[in-house]
């Protein structure tokens, strides 16, 4: 049997503090849901900062933070644990949701809806008031240590009908719905992360607004945050402006020739 | 080009000049000595000689004096733009047509040479030119009658007068295009030839505008929209307004209710591509729709006027820039830059110019202008805009001020100066205006948007489509008109009765139908639990197990079934020969029209069962100025009475283009959301119609339409009735048409092959 060894969390503590810029009042609300250990949801497009906000308030809680990047192959026993075979015999492993759940930590569910529906029903439990995980084959029922939270995210932008989240799903959770920040915020991140001047963070912030404004149009995703901070990082390391825009901004997002002159206008037209 | 110096011993030359010319015409020797004195100048010794030889052939080739003196007098310069040896090229053409009966026509060529040669600019293109003369004489002249060319060409003569004004906007190959088209579409009417060539009728005017070279608004839409929406958050509709024929001013763009106006071709510019002119447009109407505040009129002089709009514009051009920084440069290549002293008061009235200066002098910190009052102005205009209150008003009063402190005795003069002095990104700002007297105020600036056509009205207005012209290579703009409207209805039980009559059939069908349901099986690997082994991995598995390494427990997958995502558009030949009785046995004396409602029937039922979105719709066609498209089934309409109430109405009559109605459906497929489109075309004959003999064309026009049609992702299969299908259905559909010889069994036929289709 396995130890209950709660040493095996160390090595998911958030070490230093990460840089978040909050938009609104959402680390507030973060704390309060954490208080009474609901689960959360957050919602937004792709590189608005999910990932990062979730870090920041691990550590902000002096949580260790467990995370799981989702995805369609990934069945309940990723998540759960299994029987190993091996030489001597058969052993359990635990899998990542059931090391958050056993010992407290913040599990993170990345892009939950990409895993199969019979994936995530495993959850279910978890995200009442039972606040327990039952390892069938192992014939056992955890039951939730005290500070042991569930947080998910997802990007409801460019999922089809087939794989939205089960309403049953969605209604355990509160959620937080985020979007780019807004223009002054952004381009203060790009500062923060990058060190590049604050006019330059303008102008990429300029070029990102096109740039969401066609979605829909022909792009499927605008820029996200996380690009800008790429477009700011080669800048910063002297690659001419309309190259690394060109470079970060334009050749991930599109191939379509229209879209695209369109955009490098607009870093023409930002970066005078 | 070749300036020679001045003959010191002309005199003497020129009568051995003269000898060599030899003509005896009154009017040609007194303007001689002229020609030879400019010809000296500009062409080299031999240069002059050879064209002293060329003059004495027009002498004797008995057509008068008038060519002789044209050549005379345009020759120099044509010789001196296009160098030594372009002169053979001519005469050989002038040969050329003596040799026909179009020798009266050598006058008006040699008559635009000079200013065609201007637009041509080298060797090859006179050569190219000449070669299309040539062409079209070869082809237009004396075949009325197919007897030998005993009549000269029609529109020879037009096409000359215009060809100096033609080659303003086309290139040489352009014009061979242009003039190709004439040849061909008016071969034997001389009169409608006449018309084409001398752009009276609409067609060569719609050809001239699809060959003009520069940046077709058409070709840049998407793009102007693209930018319309990602850079100013706006969105318009954009309207072409012609310029090919604006004689005296261009017109300038402007925006009202229906949308924002703007040429429809733009050439490029130094330092402006056409697709920025065009997003400059944009932007400066954005900014007015943004930033402008409608000013009444009434009270103000049109000098007034214009100084608040010049103003009222820069103060728009600066907000744009504030925006975009980038636009700078755009814009101040598009604006002129006029020079300080360009104009004389004393003569003309230079308001003008001076708010032209001044407008350059607002966006341009580098105008260099000296004169103190328009630096005193740019300076109160940007420390206006600096306090970020200046609106319209504030620039009004700045312009008021501005015509009172320059004002000039000559402002009044009738004589304006207007060079440099127009800048065409600006729109006409008519918006910029309200009258209170003449009742204008509904034509506000932030009018209400128009509202989107109402589709439902009955009798809409013809559709007009291209025609492919398999000749040419290329399309025939706005061709066909179509019009589009409900299929006329009966009693639905009918159909419900041929559906009984097949109920054998419709349970084999249901059959299928079930195996197809389940469509776009997805293999789901790696499982630790599925529906099946997975040998591959379980192998894998095993042999990490007995070499004492972990196994991977994954060794099942299972299945996951996707929904069907196809959208289908049935489109039915509904020409005169479906009328008649089928031939082959089985049909019961039943007519293709009978037969064919009966296999509808069938197929909307299994497409029903299925649950994909149907459309129905049936054309025929009685020349291109009229092809009818009939819906018979919308995508959303259900299976019901409604639709077979129209499917049992069916009827026949007239011809069969069948590009334009592919093109028609095709639009309301390209417009659905849907993983798959797939568009039946369901046809007894091949393409034709009654306004077009060669047998081809609307075969070939079809291959086009299938052709953009894939090209819009949209895959179309053709059911042919013909027995006579083999010689040209694999021209128009490639590999996707099945020919049914028995037509009787259609009504089993036609279903199964949609299932297998979208198997
Ligand atoms: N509010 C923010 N504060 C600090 N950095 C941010 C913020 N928002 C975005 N970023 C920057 O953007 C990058 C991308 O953010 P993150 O990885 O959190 O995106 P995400 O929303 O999780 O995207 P995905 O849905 O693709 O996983 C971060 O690495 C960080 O540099
Ligand atoms: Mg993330």
């Amino acid at each position: 049997m396995t130890a209950p060894d709660s040493s095996i969390l160390n090595q998911y503590l958030v070490g230093k503090e990460p840089f978040y810029q909050p938009q609104h009042d959402e680390v507030a609300l973060f704390e309060a849901a954490y208080r009474r250990r609901l689960p959360v949801m957050v919602k937004g497009p792709t590189g608005c900062g999910k990932s990062r906000f979730v870090e920041f308030m691990a550590w902000r809680l002096g949580m260790p933070l467990v995370t799981v990047a989702c995805n369609e192959d990934m069945t309940a026993a990723d998540l759960v644990g299994r029987w190993l075979l091996d030489k001597d015999g058969t052993r359990w492993q635990d899998g990542p949701l059931t090391v958050a759940a056993r010992y407290g930590a913040i599990c993170y569910l990345d892009e939950i809806v990409e895993a199969r529906q019979d994936t995530t029903v495993v959850i279910h439990p978890l995200t009442d008031h039972r606040r327990t995980l039952p390892l069938d084959k192992k014939g056992e029922l955890i039951r939730a240590h005290p500070d042991f939270q569930l947080v998910i995210s997802y990007n409801p932008g460019y999922q089809s009908l087939m794989k939205d989240l089960k309403q049953s799903t969605k209604q355990r959770f509160t959620g937080f719905e985020f979007d780019y920040p807004n223009a002054e915020l952004e381009a203060g991140i790009l500062v923060q992360e990058t060190g590049v001047a604050p006019s330059i963070a303008a102008q990429l912030v300029a070029v990102a607004a096109t740039a969401r404004r066609l979605k829909g149009h022909g792009l499927d995703e605008g820029i996200s945050t996380r690009l800008l901070v790429y477009a700011a990082m080669l800048m910063d390391d002297g690659v001419a402006p309309r190259a690394a825009c060109r470079m970060a901004l334009v050749q991930p997002i599109t191939d379509d020739a229209d879209i695209r002159a369109t955009l490098e206008h607009a870093i023409d037209m930002a970066f005078a | 080009m070749t300036d020679h110096p001045r003959d010191p011993s002309l005199p003497s030359r020129l009568a051995a000049y003269r000898k060599q010319l030899d003509c005896r015409f009154p009017w040609v020797g007194e303007v001689f000595s002229d020609c030879i004195a400019k010809a000296s100048a500009r062409l080299g010794p031999a240069g002059v000689s050879a064209y002293v030889d060329a003059a004495r052939v027009l002498c004797k080739l008995g057509r008068g004096e008038e060519p002789v003196l044209i050549f005379l007098e345009e020759w120099p310069d044509v010789g001196a733009a296009l160098g030594d040896g372009t002169l053979e090229m001519v005469m050989q053409m002038v040969q050329f047509m003596q040799r026909t009966p179009n020798g009266n026509a050598i006058g008006g060529f040699l008559q635009t040479l000079a200013p065609v040669s201007r637009t041509l600019l080298s060797r090859e293109q006179l050569g190219h030119y000449l070669n299309t003369l040539r062409d079209m004489m070869e082809r237009t002249t004396g075949s009325i009658h197919g007897h030998h060319q005993t009549h000269p060409s029609p529109g020879l003569p037009e096409l000359l007068r215009q060809a100096p004004t033609l080659l303003q906007s086309l290139t040489v190959d352009g014009l061979r295009n242009w003039v190709d088209y004439g040849v061909r579409n008016y071969l034997h009417h001389p009169e409608r030839q006449k018309d084409f060539f001398s752009l009276q009728s609409a067609d060569s005017r719609a050809v001239l505008q699809r060959e003009r070279h520069g940046t077709l608004l058409a070709d840049v839409e998407r793009k102007l929209d693209l930018y319309l929406r990602g850079l100013w958050q706006d969105s318009e509709v954009l309207v072409p307004y012609s310029t090919a024929f604006a004689t005296l001013r261009t017109p300038q763009p402007y925006y009202d209710a229906l949308g924002m106006r703007l040429p429809d071709v733009l050439d490029d510019l130094p330092g402006v591509s056409a697709l920025d002119h065009y997003r400059a447009i944009l932007a400066h109407m954005v900014g007015h729709r943004r930033w402008s505040i409608p000013q009444t009129a009434d009270n103000w002089s049109p000098f007034q006027r214009m100084a608040v709009e010049f103003f009222e514009d820069a103060r728009i051009d600066t907000l744009l820039i504030r925006t975009y920084p980038g636009l700078r440069a755009i814009l101040l290549a598009l604006h002129p830059k006029p020079a300080e002293g360009a104009c004389d008061p004393e003569t003309t009235s230079c308001l003008r110019h001076r708010l032209a200066m001044l407008s350059r002098a607002l966006l341009d910190p580098e105008h260099g202008y000296r004169n103190p009052v328009l630096h005193d102005f740019v300076g109160r205009f940007h420390r206006e805009l600096a306090g970020g209150n200046a609106d319209t008003p504030t620039m009004a009063r700045l312009a008021l001020d501005y015509v009172t402190t320059t004002r000039r005795q000559s402002d009044q003069f009738a004589k304006v100066h207007f060079a440099d002095t127009e800048i065409s990104y600006r729109d006409d700002n008519r918006g910029l205006w309200r009258f209170i007297e003449s009742g204008d105020e509904e034509e506000a600036f932030d009018a209400e948007q128009r509202k989107s056509p109402d589709l439902e009205t009955q009798g809409l207005p013809p559709r007009h489509y291209p025609e492919w012209d398999y000749q040419s290579q290329s399309y025939r703009p706005d061709w066909v008109s179509l019009y589009e409207g409900l299929h006329a209805s009966a009693a639905a039980a009918t159909i419900d009765q041929l559906l009984l009559k097949h109920a054998a059939l419709a349970k084999h069908l249901k059959r299928l139908l079930d195996l197809l349901k389940p469509q776009d099986k997805v293999r789901i690997r790696y499982q630790e639990e599925g529906s099946e082994l997975d040998l591959d991995v379980a192998l894998r598995s095993w042999i990490d197990f007995k070499s004492g390494s972990t196994p991977d427990p994954r060794i099942n997958m299972s299945h996951r079934t996707a929904g069907r995502d196809i959208a289908v558009t049935l489109l039915l030949d509904l020409s005169e020969s479906l009328n008649e009785p089928v031939k082959t046995g089985g049909g019961d004396g039943q007519t293709v029209l009978q037969l064919s409602q009966e296999a509808v029937s069938l197929l909307a039922w299994s497409i029903e069962q299925l649950g994909d979105p149907l459309a129905i719709a049936g054309f025929n066609s009685n020349t291109r100025h009229e092809v009818r498209y009939l819906h018979i089934k919308g995508f959303s309409e259900p299976w019901g009475d409604a639709v077979k109430g129209r499917l049992a109405a069916l009827q026949a009559g007239y011809s069969t283009r069948m590009g334009a109605a592919m093109r028609h459906a095709g639009h309301y497929l390209a417009a659905r959301k849907a993983d798959k489109k797939l568009m039946l075309v369901l046809t007894d004959g091949r393409p034709s119609d009654v306004d077009v003999q060669d047998d081809r064309l609307l075969i070939e026009d079809a291959r086009q339409a299938v052709k953009e049609l894939d090209r819009d992702g949209i895959f179309t299969y053709c059911i042919s009735l013909d027995p006579h299908a083999d010689a040209y259905v694999a021209d128009i559909f490639g590999r996707q048409y099945t020919v049914i010889d028995h037509i009787a069994r259609l009504p089993e036929k036609l279903p199964e092959l949609f299932i297998a289709l979208t198997r």
